[in-house]
């Protein structure tokens, strides 16, 4: 029988370690949504959407009060917009109505965010894809729910680079059409290399098409916990830290396998997986950041903190994977610079770069994740570091992903606040030198060599 | 599915217990196990209570427990017992 001091634990880990369930993602496929004309495929879209969701977020809030633990978000992904639209849509205004009618039935279901107004371009584009591309600054600037993904490159296919220098471009677009609200539009586009189909974090989220038509996708969370566990093993050896990092990721783990069991029975959806993601948020004690620093670190970004992070990575892997039956999504410790309050913090004490996390990016969860930069960055200079990011994840075999937000008007030395979960973050100096003539060269950069690897 | 744990965190005072108990009695519902220590210099209340016969939906009780304890100056919860047992037993 569970006594005292184990139901102490849990609620401390929850009420003072910030232990939450982040997202309840349902995936819901919109294939036979399918249709040539674009009222008849707005309205299935909006119906299929409302009729499946109808219940997830009264759901999510049962399961919060049943077991006393927060569920932050709710949320929807959806088969990429660029594939449902694809015979309806002829220009790019015409896939803006697509993303008004998600929008619609967010606002409608009251749902955090829906994502999958994306494309799939990792070798080719079609004329479809890029339309929906050249679509998504004035989507995300008429809408407020909706999120965006772009997958430009993969471990099997290579890196579309034609692809890449249009999503530079379409970063600064987006960045311009929201330049009243610091360019928050940019926040809610990543670009990715070897984009996973189940994941439940935003704003990457979308439904794969190897997915079953409606699916439940948990998002753990607890880089508070880490934190806090971790203090109790100050000074002792790196078996003894990895054991505890571990035991505490098998935990939060199982509470996520808990409330996506919970959720497949009540919503009668299946069970997708658990991404076993530490994902960090704006206030104190909620940082990843501050796990690294607490293994030894005076700041992140300092000598050692790719080797912490790796570490921690790797062991939230071997601990979650244990806890739960199915793991997926991106499943690591994310490193986003706005949402963690330790990262904010070592920005400007000047300990933490750009080029320090794109080392970082090569063993975490994803990648450049909201990164502030000056809104003056050319769109050949956003492309180069895309192009960067998606080789890492290439020829790593690895989902990398890149989120900058340059912001109009604003330089190194001034900063951002976007509030809520979304954070503030100081402008980072990139590197100024030209890269042009390299994303302009056009085409593709093949899929590398799975031999021979060192 | 029907266990319930309650907690009860804070300054320990007279009549918690009797007023907890009385609650879950007009509400039918069974104590199975009561256990209680101070840590970290809080007094600490756990009981294992069964809701199978209960007259008060789980948010009620939810609720109702919180306003009781608001009165007492103290925390209580409720929570469904598998967020303890899948996190603490194999």
């Amino acid at each position: 029988m569970i006594n005292i001091f184990e139901v102490h634990e849990t609620n401390k880990m929850i009420e003072q370690e910030k232990l939450d369930v982040r997202t309840i993602t349902m995936g819901i496929s919109l294939l036979d949504c399918i249709d040539s004309d674009l009222e008849t495929l707005n309205n299935k879209i909006y119906e299929k959407i409302t009729r499946l969701a109808r219940n997830l977020v009264p759901v999510g809030n049962e399961i919060a009060l049943e077991y006393g633990i927060p569920i932050v978000n709710k949320r929807i992904s959806v088969t990429p917009i660029a594939l449902v639209g694809a015979s309806a849509c002829k220009s790019p205004d015409d896939f803006v109505e697509i993303a008004k009618t998600l929008d619609k039935a967010a606002t409608e279901l009251g749902v955090n965010f829906l994502g999958g107004y994306s494309a799939l371009v990792s070798k080719g584009m079609t004329p479809a894809e890029k339309n929906l591309i050249l679509s998504i600054p004035k989507a995300l600037s008429c809408t407020e729910r909706v999120c965006s993904s772009v997958n430009i490159g993969s471990t099997k296919t290579g890196i579309n680079m034609d692809a890449v220098k249009l999503m530079g471009e379409t970063i600064k677009k987006t960045a311009e059409a929201t330049k009243d609200i610091d360019s928050f539009g940019c926040a809610k586009l990543v670009v990715f290399c070897n984009a996973p189909d189940d994941n439940p974090f935003m704003a990457g989220a979308f439904h794969g098409v190897t997915e079953a038509d409606a699916i439940i996708n948990v998002g753990v969370s607890g880089p508070g916990v880490v934190k806090h566990a971790l203090e109790s093993v100050r000074g002792e050896n790196f078996e003894v830290l990895c054991e505890t990092v571990k035991k505490t990721a098998f935990k939060i783990t199982r509470v996520g396998q808990l409330v996506a069991q919970r959720a497949s029975e009540k919503l009668n959806v299946p069970f997708g997986i658990v991404d076993l993601s530490l994902a960090p948020t704006p206030s104190v004690g909620d940082s990843v950041a501050e796990i690294l620093e607490e293994m030894g670190l005076e700041s992140t970004g300092a000598p050692g903190t790719t080797a912490a992070l790796a570490l921690l990575n790797d062991q939230v892997k071997k601990g979650g994977v244990m806890a739960s039956s199915f793991v997926g999504g991106l499943s690591g410790a994310f490193i986003p610079v706005s949402e963690d309050k330790g990262m904010i913090d070592a920005v400007n004490r000047g300990s933490l770069t750009i080029e320090k996390l794109e080392a970082m990016t090569c063993v975490c969860s994803v990648g450049l994740d909201m990164i502030a930069i000056p809104g003056k960055t050319p769109a050949s200079s956003i492309a180069g570091i895309i192009a960067d990011e998606a080789a890492l994840g290439m020829v790593n075999q690895k989902t990398t992903a890149v989120r900058l937000i340059p912001v109009v008007g604003k330089d190194v030395g001034d900063s951002i606040d976007f509030g809520g979960l979304w954070g503030s973050a100081p402008i980072q100096q990139i590197n100024t030198f030209d890269c042009s003539a390299f994303v302009n060269r056009g085409g593709r950069i093949p899929a590398p060599i799975h031999s021979f690897r060192n | 599915m029907s266990k319930t744990i309650i907690t009860v965190v804070g300054k320990d005072t007279v009549g918690i217990i009797a007023k907890v108990c009385t609650y879950l009695a007009e509400n039918n519902i069974n104590i199975e196990d009561i256990s209680q220590t101070i840590i970290q210099g809080y007094f600490n209340m756990m009981m294992i209570v069964d809701t199978s016969s209960s007259k008060a939906q789980f948010s009620e009780m939810v609720t109702e427990l919180e306003k009781i304890g608001e009165g007492l100056g103290v925390k209580i919860k409720c929570q469904h017992e598998e967020i303890f047992t899948k996190m603490h037993r194999i």
